[in-house]
């Protein structure tokens, strides 16, 4: 039987400056999974994630995208932390991270990406952060450097039945 | 409809409405895994149809587990296309197209090779799930990463039927697998 009402903005957030990084905490382990939106711009780099404040090595992901001309492949093993997709300082750029049962103590954490910029790439991603610990924070950050104002930032909770 | 997977859609002449996006129903696989996860009197009363899935195989593999699916109980050779996909491996970028079939891929999962506690993830999207003027095109984007091996992938696929959808089945590597303890399915309705 449905379940009623499922899909809730948890947070929202437009940058009212630029910043070196935006911080989703305390959040409710009463959900099922989180979609993380990034609508926005930066200075160039790749938009990255630290869950529960973790740095170390943990994080791996499988990456495919295409700039328009060709399709390539690539992973990354070993990091410290997890990239949705890059960001650019001109155009929008607008990853979309799916993070999936995010409150159960059980399994690692794995998440999909899709994420694309009118002058750069379009990008599908899939990673794992092993720890099997609730994710109750997410830090939003970039490898170029700042967040830019303007840009929003969103976390949906999805309840499932 | 907002868009799939976000809630502000600027298109959207009403307003989004947090009930337009309900939980139908979730099977979490328990202690001895399970042959196949199943849906069964799917109501109509929605627009589109979303699968939400955390899922490991049996399949004696890293990263070659996958999710596949049925539609109202059909397990007829020749009455689905398998797909036609768009996925990478780490190494390189692969687009395939598979025949006729007995079931649709639906994306990756982890197979029994990965490490302990790694799942895969993906969405299903199933649009105009009752309407008995098309026939029923489910989509995926899915993958697993086990740090060193890992598949990420788009695909979609064709079920040679105008019915509605009134049940959903979903086996492992073409139900020829197992999933796993923990392997979870969840089906929302979308409405429009």
């Amino acid at each position: 039987m449905p379940a009623g009402p499922t899909y809730f903005p948890i947070a929202t957030t437009t940058l009212s400056s630029n910043v070196a990084n935006y911080t989703f905490s305390s959040i409710p382990g009463t959900y099922t999974d989180l979609i993380l939106v990034y609508a926005g711009t930066g200075d160039n780099g790749d938009l990255y994630l630290e869950f529960n404040g973790d740095t170390a090595t943990n994080y791996s992901a499988t990456n495919l995208a295409s700039n328009g001309v060709s399709v390539i492949s690539n992973r990354a093993t070993n990091n410290l932390s997890y990239t949705p997709g890059n960001i650019r300082s001109t155009t929008q750029s607008v990853p979309i991270t799916h993070i999936m049962n995010y409150s159960n103590t059980t399994t690692f954490k794995s998440f999909i990406s899709r994420s694309g910029s009118v002058d750069y790439e379009v990008q599908a991603r899939v990673a794992t952060w092993r720890n099997t610990a609730a994710i109750t924070s997410i830090a939003v950050k970039n490898t170029g450097g700042n967040l830019n104002s303007g840009s929003v930032l969103t976390l949906y909770g999805l309840a499932a039945a | 409809m907002p868009i799939l997977g976000i809630i502000a859609s600027q298109n959207y002449p009403r307003g989004y409405n947090e009930s337009d996006y309900e939980s139908i129903q979730t099977v979490t696989v328990g202690a001895g895994g399970s042959s196949s996860i199943s849906f069964s009197s799917i109501p109509s009363t929605y627009k589109h149809l979303q699968i939400r899935y955390t899922a490991r195989s049996t399949v004696a593999n890293v990263n070659d587990g996958y999710t596949s699916i049925r539609f109202n109980g059909d397990a007829t050779n020749g009455n689905y296309y398998f797909y036609h996909v768009l996925q990478g491996d780490g190494t390189s970028a692969t687009a395939g197209a598979g025949g006729t079939n007995a079931i649709i891929y639906t994306g990756p999962c982890a197979g029994n090779s990965a490490a302990a506690n790694v799942f895969g993830v993906g969405v299903i999207d199933i649009l105009d799930y009752t309407s008995t003027n098309k026939n029923k095109l489910p989509r995926a984007f899915g993958g697993m990463d086990n740090n060193g091996a890992g598949k990420v992938g788009i695909s979609s696929g064709f079920w040679f039927n105008t019915a509605a959808v009134t049940s959903i089945t979903i086996g492992a590597n073409a139900f020829g697998n197992n999933f796993m303890q923990y392997s979870s399915f969840a089906l929302y309705g979308i409405k429009g």
